[in-house]
This record gives C-alpha cells, sequence and structure tokens, in this order.
C-alpha cells in the first residue's frame, strides 16, 4: 500500500518536471534533430496547454458525474425502474462506439471549438459512470437494505448512508474509466479546434516535426498514468475506510 | 393513464424535435453552413405517409403494455426510423432537381433526435418482451436490414454524406479494406503472443504480477500519446536499417501500437477465463485417465471459450477505433478520411468517416456477442 502511495508522488513530480522543465530540455532536442529549424514547442507553454488539457477533461468529467450518478440513482429508484432498462443498453451500447468517432461527429453536430468537444466528452464519459452507478447500487445486498428499513431508516437517508457508500467503489471505478478516456480524447481534440497537450503531436505529425511529436505525448502520457495513480489511492483509500 | 413511460418522454422529445428542431439542413455548396428545412416541409404525399407509423407511436404510451402492443411499437418504431431515412433522402432528391450540383442537403439535428426516438421506442420494447439473447440478435438484424433498404435502394443518394461517397467511392472502399487489414495485422501477433501469456499468468502467479502490472499501464496511455511515443525508437531503427522495411509512420507502428493495447483484454480473459474452469471438472477429467495435455484441450480450452470470446470481443471493438487515430500517424483507413475532412473543414467527409468506424465497431460486437449467445447454448 505504501509501495503505491510512493508511485502516485513519484509520477506526480516527473509530471510536474516534465510540464515546468520542458524548456530546459530545448538543447537535447536541438542535438537529437540537428536536421529540424525548431526542434522546440514554443507555440504554447506546457504548463498552460496543459491547464487547457485538465480544464477540459475535468469539466467534462464532473458535468458527466453529476448527471451519470443522478441518472443512476433515478433508474434504480421504485420510481423510474421503467427506464432502467433503456438507459443501462445505451450506456453498453454507447461505450462500443469508438471515442474519437464520437469526437468527430461533435463537428458536424455543432462546430469546432471547445464547447462541442466539452459536450461531446461528457457524453462519452457518462456512459461508464452511469453503468457503474447502476451496478454499484444493484450490488448492495438486499438483507443489508432490510436492515436499514427495520432500523426506521428513511428512503433517502438509506439512500445517502447505505447504499451511496457501499457503491461507491464500484461508482469510482467508473469515474476512473471515464477519466483515463477522457485524457485521451481531450489530446486528440486538438483536431477539432481545442487547444489541448495533443496540439504539439497534431502539429509534429502534420510538419514531420518529431521533436514537438516527443514533447507532447511524453506529457500528455505522464499526465494519463498520474491520474490514472491517483485514482488507485483514492481506491484503495476508500476501501481502508470502509472497513473501518 | 400512462402505460409505458419510457414510450411517453420519447414521444415527448420526438414531437419537440418534429416541431423546433432544422429535420434537414440544405447548402448551396459543401463548404457553407445550410439553411434549415423543418420536417414539416417535407411532409408531402406519398413519402410524408412514412412517418404514419408514428402515430402508433404517439398512442402507445397509453395503451396497456401486454405483447401486442409490444411487438406492434417494435416494429412501428423500425418503420418509422427506416421511413424518417426515406423521406430525408426522397426530400433531397426533391431539393437537389431545383438546385445546382454542387448544393448540399445533409441530416439536420431534429433528423438525429427522431432517428434516436424512434430507436430507443424499438430497443425498449425489445427488452420488455424479454427475448432471448438470440431472438434479440435476430430483431436486431432485421431492424438493421430494414434500416439499411433506403439506403441499399439509392433512396439516400441525394443527401451529402452519399454525395461525398460517391466522389470517393474507390477510396472509401480501399479505406475500409485498409481499416481492416490494421486490426486483423494487430490480432495475429496479440494472439500469438496473448494467449500463451494467458495461460502462463493463470497458472504461474509470479508472471501475472509482471505481466498485468505492465500492460494496464500501457491500457492507460492514451493512443495518440502511444504512437507518438513509438515514433522516436522506430523511425531511429529505420534510419540505422533501412533494410529492415520499418519507419516511424505507416502501418507499422500502427500494428506495433495496435497490438500492445489489444494483450491487455486477451491475455486477462485467457488467464480468467481459464481460473474459471472448477477444480473437480479438471480431477474428474484426470480421474478418467486424460493426459495433461487432453485436459487442456477437451476440458479447460471449451470451458473458457465464452470468457475468451469476450476479451476478443472487447479487444477488437477498441481496435476498430484505434485504427482511426493511427490515421494520425498515417495508417490510412477510415480515420484518415474522417481526419481529412476535419482539417479541411469538409463536414459530410469527417461523416463519410466517422459513422463506418461506429458500424464497424457496432457490427463487430454484435457479432461476438452473437457468438458467445450461441456457444452459451450449445452444450459445452
Amino acid at each position: 500500500m505504501r509501495g503505491g502511495g510512493l508511485r502516485l508522488v513519484f509520477a506526480a513530480l516527473a509530471l510536474a518536471a516534465l510540464v515546468l522543465g520542458m524548456p530546459l530540455l530545448k538543447p537535447l532536442f536541438a542535438t537529437l534533430y540537428p536536421a529540424l529549424e525548431r526542434p522546440f514547442y514554443e507555440g504554447d507553454s506546457f504548463l498552460a496547454l496543459t491547464a487547457d488539457h485538465l480544464a477540459l477533461v475535468g469539466v467534462s468529467s464532473l458535468a458527466a458525474v453529476l448527471a451519470g450518478v443522478v441518472a443512476g440513482i433515478l433508474v434504480t429508484r421504485p420510481a423510474g425502474a421503467e427506464f432502467r432498462g433503456v438507459v443501462e443498453a445505451v450506456a453498453t451500447m454507447g461505450q462500443t462506439f469508438p471515442p474519437v468517432a464520437v469526437l468527430a461527429l461533435a463537428v458536424p453536430a455543432m462546430g469546432f471549438g471547445p464547447v462541442p468537444a466539452l459536450i461531446a466528452l461528457t457524453l462519452y464519459a457518462l456512459l461508464p459512470v452511469v453503468e457503474n452507478t447502476v451496478a454499484g447500487l444493484e450490488g448492495v445486498p438486499d438483507a443489508v437494505l432490510e436492515s436499514a428499513r427495520g432500523l426506521g431508516m428513511r428512503p433517502a437517508e438509506i439512500l445517502w448512508r447505505v447504499e451511496l457508500p457501499l457503491a461507491a467503489p464500484v461508482i469510482l471505478a467508473g469515474v476512473r474509466t471515464a477519466v483515463v478516456i477522457n485524457v485521451g480524447t481531450a489530446a486528440i481534440a486538438s483536431t477539432v479546434g481545442v487547444k489541448t497537450l495533443g496540439l504539439p503531436i497534431i502539429i509534429g505529425l502534420n510538419g514531420a516535426n518529431q521533436a514537438y511529436v516527443i514533447q507532447g505525448a511524453a506529457v500528455v502520457a505522464a499526465l494519463a498514468l498520474v491520474l490514472d495513480l491517483g485514482f488507485e489511492r483514492l481506491t484503495a483509500a476508500l476501501s481502508r475506510w470502509r472497513r473501518v | 393513464m400512462i402505460g409505458n413511460r419510457v414510450l411517453f418522454a420519447l414521444a415527448v422529445a420526438a414531437v419537440a424535435a418534429a416541431a423546433a428542431l432544422p429535420f434537414l439542413g440544405f447548402a448551396p455548396n459543401r463548404l457553407l453552413s445550410g439553411r434549415p428545412i423543418p420536417l414539416s416541409a417535407a411532409l408531402e404525399l406519398p413519402w410524408g405517409l412514412a412517418v404514419l407509423p408514428g402515430v402508433w407511436l404517439l398512442a402507445a404510451p397509453f395503451l396497456r403494455p401486454g405483447r401486442g402492443v409490444l411487438a406492434a411499437t417494435v416494429a412501428a418504431a423500425v418503420l418509422l426510423a427506416s421511413g424518417l431515412l426515406a423521406l430525408a433522402g426522397h426530400h433531397a432528391a426533391q431539393l437537389a432537381a431545383l438546385a445546382s450540383p454542387a448544393a448540399r442537403t445533409s441530416f439536420g439535428s431534429g433528423f438525429w433526435v427522431l432517428e434516436a426516438a424512434a430507436l430507443l421506442a424499438a430497443l425498449d420494447g425489445v427488452r420488455r418482451l424479454g427475448l432471448a439473447p438470440a431472438a434479440r440478435i435476430a430483431v436486431g438484424a432485421g431492424a438493421a436490414l430494414l434500416l439499411a433498404a433506403p439506403l441499399l435502394a439509392g433512396q439516400l443518394d441525394q443527401l451529402s454524406i452519399l454525395k461525398e461517397y460517391a466522389n470517393r467511392r474507390d477510396v472509401f472502399a480501399d479505406a475500409v479494406v485498409r481499416h481492416g487489414v490494421i486490426v486483423a495485422a494487430a490480432l495475429v501477433p496479440t494472439l500469438l503472443v496473448g494467449v500463451p501469456l494467458g495461460v502462463l499468468a493463470q497458472r504461474r502467479h509470479a508472471v501475472g504480477r509482471v505481466v498485468f502490472p505492465v500492460l494496464n499501464v500501457v491500457q492507460t496511455i492514451p493512443s495518440i500519446a502511444l504512437f507518438g511515443l513509438l515514433l522516436a525508437p522506430l523511425s531511429a531503427l529505420a534510419g540505422a536499417w533501412p533494410g529492415l522495411g520499418i519507419s516511424g509512420v505507416g502501418l507499422g507502428p500502427a500494428v506495433i501500437a495496435l497490438t500492445l493495447y489489444s494483450l491487455l483484454p486477451i491475455v486477462r480473459n485467457v488467464a480468467a477465463g481459464l481460473d474459471g474452469v472448477p477444480a473437480p471438472v479438471r480431477q474428474a477429467a484426470r480421474g478418467m485417465g486424460m493426459t495433461p495435455r487432453q485436459v487442456f484441450l477437451r476440458v479447460d480450452v471449451p470451458l473458457a471459450l465464452p470468457v475468451f470470446l469476450s476479451g476478443l470481443r472487447i479487444t477488437l471493438v477498441q481496435a476498430v477505433g484505434l485504427a482511426a487515430v493511427a490515421a494520425l500517424i498515417g495508417a490510412g483507413g477510415l480515420g484518415a478520411i474522417m481526419f481529412q475532412g476535419l482539417f479541411a473543414n469538409a463536414l459530410d467527409l469527417v461523416l463519410l468517416g466517422a459513422v463506418p468506424v461506429i458500424l464497424l465497431a457496432v457490427a463487430v460486437d454484435s457479432a461476438l456477442r452473437l457468438a458467445v449467445a450461441l456457444l452459451a447454448r450449445s452444450p459445452a
């Protein structure tokens, strides 16, 4: 367990060093790619790109978590049970759609820019969150619900104090899937007119500038790994807390 | 009062979309954005009758949802979805007759909402009917056929996406083949390495402890980043040994990256499938005098097959999407058409690339789900 925490700290430090210290690597890229006129991406600072990238991932994931958990709760209540089948089917089928295709379709539907990309990312992130919220709430044993009712808890109390805490690890797993997918899709969003860490990669690929590609790719990869490790720690902390 | 609230909600959404959102968009050429055309403008006889099944769908929410009502609802919803396509195609043809050849008619947001509502109504009906998986897939195939009918009949030829297709028939066919080649080329090394690795990981836990964390890290790295990071070592390799035929861009790196991603679901599901074989079954087989090899081939393999096939499904669906991203490093395929459209601001081209990618992923998913369902029926 301690090893996991250390890994996260190291990964986060590596990411920070990569984002802030990228300009220091300029001579290295100049040596590696002597043929390139500009071996270092200077269109934007990597800090600004990382901030934009995180904003896109953060806002879309947050919106998806809010909407997804509420939808998951509604369809597992008696009043909304009728909608559960359709919601589950859409969540399962929607996840077979490749995220890159969904992102691309946002352009004919809504145009270029951050807002269409944000909507596409939110819709895509909804699917694993809804699926896991439903699965997590359904996984709460009937006996537990029965005894909560026996204790005289009201339905709202049961939801807050019994069902959601017990379903939390499964919901969190859905959020983790959504965030990791969104980090990658946000990088590709540079092709639909959003400034993210994918921009140096796309510019580099289009202009045969390998140095740009490596600089962007390294930061995106590190960002995804750090976020994933963060969720791993969160999951571990949650299960420790549950055991107490 | 309301017998089916799902259908009621869908009907409300559909009516609102029909009234407020454009059914089609009409543009003088493919670079300009279109002027909206409401559904009411397209409702002329005889093709306007195509929306007639919608009347049933407006009434059905208030009926008691018996099996007959549900079956009729599924049929009406699929007919409406197909009819809306045909109607859109017909109106596009009418508009094209009056306009210059460069004019484009494309689906509007109202069309998409109506189409989605109709398909969700069908989905809900199928689920409420509680059909067996095989029957459900048969209904799905029938619906797919009905939806494809207007396309196959040429009814949609004047819509922008098909005009784009007509202009690029050869490019499109090549792209579909190329897309399949990328996925298939990655599948071969994935199976050759992944299946033995899965067997080994299940038998020797030390192997699993090394393999799974590594594959999990690979899976976490976004595809565009992995393509980018492979670019440098591969082009260095190409520079050092030009005779190898490797380069940093093209099919090679795409296949390598796809293989790396594809390994995790295969290795994990091979190991999980073998883990799921009950120990008493293995003991009984050995007690019958089977050699370890026979136990593996006649007991382990058949019993682990469904779990393996779901791993294969995950791998293939994922690979169809990754192959689209691989177009960015020059691997070609449908992604190339899609990104070309995005870079050139040609929206019909984006559709021509992205829609088939989604259809391909859904088709692969359905085919492998069908295989698992059929396997579950046959005695193991």
